[in-house]
């Protein structure tokens, strides 16, 4: 076992993990506003993944640019999705949202299994096995590009926040959310609002996917569980806290695949998952729920 | 119970007793199939419709049982009488674990159930690297005849299995109606209700609600040992996952948590849509998987939303019934 | 011996101190009102001694036992019990259950109880709506339900947390009433949170006054409302303009 396979490894981890903190970015936007666990996240993963395999297969669309329509289709999506569906909720007991979503994602999962059968595919793309050499370790290609477009894309939702009125507004939502009635905001257009930028994210996060791994109508819910457990791991609600997760998970189920075996990843992931919500609910930079 | 009631009662127990007599091996097997579901709909309600606690990994206690006694049937020959205690044991200890752990440190809510997914899934991948109980190559039981019964090694015919289901569902229910009216029951709905007046008047919350879990974990055992006797193989990726959980609390939500009757109400309905649904399907001439899951989830879906408290609720001051 | 004793109680939140050296007593078989204004740390108090929280330091001690730090189940069960400030109906349950649900502390079977939750409920004139869902309470019958539930577990010492809030005067009355039988019938000690003072007037046989934390009068309420410090609390300083 060489120093150069282990940072391979790990540098395979991070970039990887970017890309999964983007999507779980979008989650605990989603979470951190609207309060409404999205269970249908892994899913909506998929059918982003799905989307930019079909725009590569049939316009010959690298992922990179059809992120680009993906992620303004899903911010309707995700709109009309709150707004429609999900809105009435708000007020219910919180297990009555979760399990609309569960409803929402076996319907997502299964319509993408009628439509798209049980077998994988993927995207073809010039660079994918193409790689760099620094000294003697070796950084994909494509990796790069994915996490680069992941940390752009959060770095562009950061700004958002801070500096636009819409972004601000969200915020004070987010704190307050009687307050942000009272004070005029027109809370339920902020809120499908929030919902669409989530949806935004999952789906470049996905378009970035389809360039590191092959994509199939069951890699919903696992992908929905990791988005839960980089969240909570890096806090509910804490943007950095997603990416720092998602980086966290990525490196963390790199080496145990590296060490252990590489189908125990994600059960390395679940027992993190269990350590955190027992010793430390709020993640590493969340504030207490 | 009403004079009503309970004359509605004895009707549909005299129904389902006679099935066997009238119904082909198809029906039977679709009958015992809704059955297994009730079952296993009204453990899971035990703890969520009593109770309060969303459990969305139930599908870990089905693949304990089934698993406990499946190893000790084919490795030491242990009939499933016996083996269903190991299974009880394993299962109670998983379940006081999961509880101890998430009821100590106060994990509620949505957070509890995202905990028991975690388990169950965190098991399934576990078992798949259990080479002694066969990986995801699966662990099979030899098939025996199915000419005569067998109730020891819980082998025969359809028949058997009907009646054994019937009879599992049956002291489910009978259990449930008596915990209910006992000390549990009001206890277990002040808690769900509202835990801390719970607490203020003067009940420990914690005990009672492992007594949920534990009760509920030790009946969804039997049903695990059922599956395991009944179908044979066993597959930690099909036994463990995510879709079976989603499956058991169909039944309930859809009948109505919390009542006696809405798991059973909810898991007939659905066993027998679905499987109509899925005899359409193929009577069109079209093979699509996953139609069943879409029905499934289409259904949450509008009970979710238009009818939250169920089917059975509405249903039964129609029919001028209490619960 | 006093029948609770508040001794010296400290508690603060992320730096903010809600209470700093609070001391009183109620004696067996008496009416202690609790008053002060708005942040005074009343709830707190109460919170304390109910056992939703430890205090930092200081003591509480019911007939002569320690109890601060005890859970709130083990609490109710040494003989305190409590209402919430903001009812808390067991919303799903009918009227009689939720007493029930309350009598089983004492009680062996759910006959018994609810042969003691109809007698509870009879006393606050609620019998007639016992088997309507509590959810479909007004609010005065809300509280009396909440009463109703915490008397059911046979305490010593009841602790009304702003009871007569959103009442109107002639409930309020009836309120008093009611707690002023319950004392002299069964020799029962109250601790009460109130702003109301037609209530605290009415009903206390002694008054403590809270202020940022501390107590600034304890006596006969005649006497407290007259206090300097007292008044200087509630309606503030005179100031030259």
């Amino acid at each position: 076992m060489s120093a150069t396979l282990v940072a391979n490894v790990v540098i395979a981890g991070v970039l990887t993990g970017l890309v999964y903190g983007l999507m779980a970015l979008g989650l605990s936007v989603i979470f951190g506003v609207v309060r409404v666990v999205n269970f249908a996240h892994g899913e909506m993963m998929t059918i982003a993944m799905y989307a930019a395999v079909l725009l590569s297969g049939a316009f010959k669309l690298d992922p990179m640019l059809a992120a680009l329509p993906v992620a303004a289709a899903f911010f309707c999506i995700g709109y009309a999705l709150q707004a429609g569906l999900i809105n009435p909720f708000i007020t219910r007991p919180e297990h009555s949202q979760f399990i609309l979503l569960v409803a929402v994602a076996t319907i997502l999962t299964n319509v993408l299994l009628m439509v798209f059968g049980p077998d994988a595919r993927s995207v073809q793309t010039d660079y994918q096995l193409d790689s760099w050499e620094l000294g003697q370790v070796i950084v994909d290609k494509a990796r790069v590009y994915a996490a680069l477009a992941a940390l752009g894309t959060t770095a562009a939702l950061f700004a958002f926040f801070r500096f636009s009125r819409t972004g601000t507004a969200i915020r004070a939502c987010a704190d307050n959310h009687f307050g942000a009635l009272v004070t005029g905001l027109n809370v339920k257009h902020l809120y499908a609002f929030t919902f669409g930028l989530g949806a935004a994210c999952v789906a470049i996060a996905g378009c970035m996917m389809t360039l590191l791994v092959e994509v199939s109508p069951t890699v919903g819910p696992s992908y929905t569980l990791l988005g839960f457990v980089i969240v909570i791991v890096g806090g509910l609600g804490s943007m950095p806290g997603a990416l720092l997760g998602g980086v966290l998970i990525g490196v963390s189920e790199a080496l145990a695949g590296l060490f252990i075996d590489p189908s125990a990843k994600s059960m390395f992931s679940f027992a993190l998952l269990i350590v955190v919500l027992l010793f430390r609910p709020q993640g590493l930079l969340g504030r207490k729920a | 119970m009403s004079a009503r009631a309970r004359a509605l009662l004895v009707a549909l127990a005299a129904v389902l007793l006679a099935l066997p007599q009238f119904a082909g091996s198809y029906l039977l097997s679709v009958a015992t199939l809704a059955l297994y579901f009730a079952y296993t709909g009204q453990a899971w309600n035990v703890m969520m419709g009593f109770a309060g606690q969303l459990s969305l990994g139930h599908s870990l206690y089905v693949g304990l049982g089934a698993y406990a006694a499946a190893a000790v049937f084919t490795k030491f020959g242990i009939g499933p009488w016996a083996g269903a205690w190991v299974a009880i044991a394993l299962c109670v200890a998983a379940g006081a674990a999961i509880g101890v752990l998430a009821f100590r440190f106060g994990i509620s809510g949505v957070y509890f159930a995202l905990l028991t997914i975690a388990f169950a899934e965190f098991t399934r991948i576990g078992f798949d690297h259990i080479g002694w109980l066969g990986g995801p190559g699966g662990l099979f039981l030899k098939v025996g005849q199915r000419s005569s019964w067998d109730l020891a090694n819980l082998r025969g015919t359809p028949a058997m299995f009907y009646y054994v289901m019937l009879a599992l569902t049956a002291g489910a229910f009978a259990l449930c109606a008596a915990l209910l009216k006992s000390r549990a029951g009001y206890y277990w709905q002040a808690i769900r209700e509202d835990e801390e007046a719970a607490r203020a008047l003067g009940i420990n919350t914690f005990r009672w609600k492992m007594f949920a879990v534990i009760i509920s974990a030790a009946m969804t055992a039997l049903a695990g040992v059922f599956f395991a006797f009944y179908y044979n193989n066993l597959f930690p990726e099909q036994i463990f996952n995510i879709g079976q959980s989603i499956e058991i609390i169909l039944g309930p939500i859809v009948g109505g948590v919390g009542t006696l009757f809405g798991p059973v109400l909810g898991a007939a309905l659905l066993t027998g849509l679905a499987d109509a649904l899925n005899n359409l399907v193929a009577a069109m001439g079209w093979d699509i998987p996953g139609v069943k899951q879409v029905f499934y989830g289409i259904v949450l879906l509008l009970v979710i939303m238009f009818l939250p408290n169920g089917i059975w609720p509405p249903l039964a001051r129609r029919l001028g019934l209490g619960r | 011996m006093a029948l609770l004793e508040a001794d010296a109680l400290v508690k603060s939140f992320r730096g903010l101190r809600a209470v700093g050296g609070a001391s009183f007593d109620v004696e067996p078989g008496s009416i202690v009102a609790l008053i002060g204004p708005n942040g005074a740390g009343k709830t707190t108090c109460f919170n304390m001694i109910a056992g939703v929280f430890a205090p930092d330091s200081g003591t509480v001690a019911f007939e002569g036992r320690k109890m601060q730090g005890s859970r709130p189940d083990e609490i109710c069960k040494a003989g305190i019990g409590r209402t919430f400030q903001i009812v808390k109906p067991f919303a799903g349950l009918s009227v009689a259950d939720n007493v029930v649900v309350g009598a089983l502390l004492r009680e062996s079977t759910s006959r018994g109880a609810r042969a003691v939750a109809m007698g509870i409920l009879r006393k606050l004139r609620l019998e007639e709506k016992a088997d309507l869902p509590a959810s479909t309470l007004t609010l005065p019958d809300r509280k009396r339900l909440e009463v109703a539930r915490a008397l059911a577990t046979r305490p010593k010492l009841l602790l009304l947390d702003e009871v007569m809030a959103g009442l109107r005067p002639t409930e309020c009355d009836e309120m008093v009433a009611f707690f002023r039988e319950l004392n002299r019938a069964d020799g029962l000690a109250i601790l009460l949170i109130e702003h109301v003072m037609r209530a605290v007037m009415a009903l206390a046989q002694r008054v403590v006054v809270l202020h940022h934390g501390e107590v600034i009068a304890r006596g006969a309420p005649a006497e407290v409302v007259r206090d300097p410090a007292v008044l200087e609390c509630y309606l503030g300083e005179e100031t030259e303009v």
